[in-house]
């Protein structure tokens, strides 16, 4: 089903000039509201006046994760604050999160997407969707919870951490559908076929996302659960899960073009590529107006298909992720940047700062080991010495990423130290294809 | 009087020990007592020789974290309770044990390796009684 078909199927014409339309009006705002931009337009020669269309875009110049450190928390708001109604922030970030501020306006279109990707997905005002994201400044309980409201669904607002209450009310209250995150929607596959509880579901789809997953996974949720699984794809800082989804053909994930204008970069180079290239995701904002992003790095490698969908919508669908042209990594829904480990590793005394990030996927859930190497100084001849540091470590970075790692004490130089930080990874999850 | 003894921290994965023992041999160093202390994923491995200092240079330059710490050597009079009066001494002192092994080394009584967070104290206290401990010097 097609939930606002004027806009999911609007000829590309219609919809470049609505893109251009909206993108000067954009331009216009930010400049004149957001300080910051200002000075970046200036700084490149630009005046709002320069925008005139979507062929422009090329002009203006890339907004990053670090213009968005560098103005926390509310130096990108294009809004006065008495109409900002919401606040969200990223996951498992140290120092300073990364904020996203909604105005009304901002909540309203974030809702229509998600009931849009939801629709897709075959839900609608008669399904009992469960929502198992966490609810809080991630942006996956509450984007999901409004976008199914908005549909008219009933929600339960599960939140995460209770399985066994999930699966009693998935089976008490005939719940149809689930939105959480892939790796948790297999865990809670695994329960219901050890309790012998799968033919008591009345589960029918399943909107997954918040991590990359794989064909794979979707072929065993549908196989396992009797259901059909879609990937909603989304980021807080655009402004949560929504941005785009698979419809039932999955070719791709269709990307509200009318809200989101996506086009594909080099990284290395920075240029704008032709359509259909391999590249980096950069998304702009064109309808948000407490914090619209302009040219937004998501970081994220893929390629856009703009052909026309069997499904019937003709909005753009970005291609399987690719990798991420950063180092970062999504552990069960957490981003976890390297160089955040290794801040923490330096503040651990007797540490070297080598060390290596394992991460895999154990009865899909992912799990992060942290292999450090016992430095010379460190080292004792007493066993408690050396598990007060693996305890140390593990608090730290409890601390600095979010999540309980296994510390595994390595010797020195029994892991291969390299200049880039990047190979301080080993991600046996084999995400991305 | 204390001895010098070596210890190197081994993780715990196949022939990792056997490693490290090749190397000291081939570096002729005399292994005197041996005694592993592990966990799941990693082992401390204690060692007592005649030659700590060049015992501890190979296995640096083995790339091992190794070093030296200063341990009681305590030869318990073969006695029933010898034993725990040692022990008993030690902790009606206040002072705390961090781990004891025996020694395999050869003449009267049990030799033992006593490692305390006083060991000087604690050394005192043992000789006191008239309990007979081991230096470098007496290590054959």
């Amino acid at each position: 089903m097609i939930w606002n078909e004027a806009k999911e199927c609007m000829s590309r014409d219609e919809l470049e000039a609505l893109q251009s339309a909206r993108l000067v009006k954009q331009v216009n705002r930010v400049y004149h509201n957001v300080e910051y931009y200002r000075k970046k337009m200036q700084a490149a020669g630009l005046e709002p006046g320069d925008i005139k269309g979507i062929e422009d875009l090329d002009k203006l110049p890339y907004t990053t994760y670090q213009d968005l450190r560098d103005t926390y928390p509310f130096g990108l708001a294009a809004a006065p604050r008495s109409e900002l109604v919401r606040v969200h922030a990223s996951s498992g970030t140290t120092g300073k999160p990364k904020i996203a501020v909604y105005t009304r306006r901002d909540i309203d279109i974030w809702a229509e997407c998600v009931a849009r990707c939801l629709s897709m997905a075959g839900i609608t005002k008669d399904d009992i969707i469960q929502v198992g994201y966490g609810y809080g400044l991630f942006t996956g309980g509450l984007g999901a919870h409004y976008g199914a409201e908005y549909l008219g669904a009933m929600v339960l607002p599960m939140s995460t951490g209770n399985t066994q209450k999930l699966i009693d009310m998935m089976i008490d209250c005939d719940v149809t559908s689930i939105a959480c995150t892939p790796s948790y929607l297999l865990h809670v596959a695994e329960d219901l076929e050890k309790a012998g509880l799968v033919d008591k579901i009345k589960l029918k789809s399943a909107i997954c996302g918040a991590e990359p997953w794989t064909d794979e996974m979707r072929d065993q949720m549908e196989a396992r659960l009797h259901i059909k699984a879609f990937d909603i794809y989304g980021l807080t800082e655009m402004m949560g899960p929504g941005v785009a989804c698979d419809c039932e053909y999955h070719k791709g994930l269709h990307i509200w073009e009318d809200h989101f204008l996506p086009e594909i970069i080099d990284p290395s180079t920075l240029k704008q590529l032709p359509k259909g290239s391999d590249g980096e995701l950069v998304i702009t904002n064109l309808t948000k107006e407490g914090m619209p992003l302009i040219r937004y790095r998501t970081k994220d490698l893929t390629s856009i298909e703009y052909d026309k969908c069997e499904c019937g919508r003709t909005m753009a669908r970005i291609q399987r992720f690719r990798g991420r042209s950063d180092d970062m990594l999504i552990i069960r829904g957490v981003n976890v940047f390297p160089s955040q480990v290794e801040a923490a590793l330096l503040t651990v005394e007797g540490t070297t700062p080598h060390y290596m990030l394992v991460v895999d996927r154990v009865d899909n859930t992912d799990t992060l080991e942290v292999q450090v190497e016992v430095a010379e100084n460190f080292f004792t001849d007493e066993i408690k010495s050396l598990e007060k540091l693996s305890k140390t470590v593990h608090d730290k970075l409890k601390m600095a990423i979010g999540l309980n790692a296994k510390v595994k004490l390595v010797e020195p130089n029994g892991l291969e130290h390299f200049d880039g930080k990047s190979k301080h990874v080993t991600d046996k999850r084999k995400l991305y294809q | 009087m204390f001895v010098k003894q070596i210890s190197v921290f081994l993780e715990n994965t196949e022939g990792r020990l056997d490693e490290v023992l090749k190397i000291l041999a081939q570096g002729g160093i005399d292994i005197l007592s041996a005694s592993l202390a592990d966990t799941m994923e990693y082992g401390v491995l204690r060692l007592l020789s005649k030659e700590p200092d060049k015992a501890k240079q190979i296995l640096k330059d083995a790339g091992f974290a190794a070093r030296i710490d200063d341990v009681i050597a305590v030869v318990v009079p073969d006695a029933v309770g010898s034993l725990a009066k040692v022990v008993g001494m030690i902790h009606a002192a206040g002072i705390n044990i961090s781990y004891i092994y025996g020694l395999s080394i050869d003449g009267e009584g049990a030799p033992i390796a006593i490692k305390t967070d006083d060991n000087a104290k604690a050394e005192a206290i043992i000789k006191a009684a008239d309990v007979k401990t081991l230096g470098m010097e007496d290590l054959q």
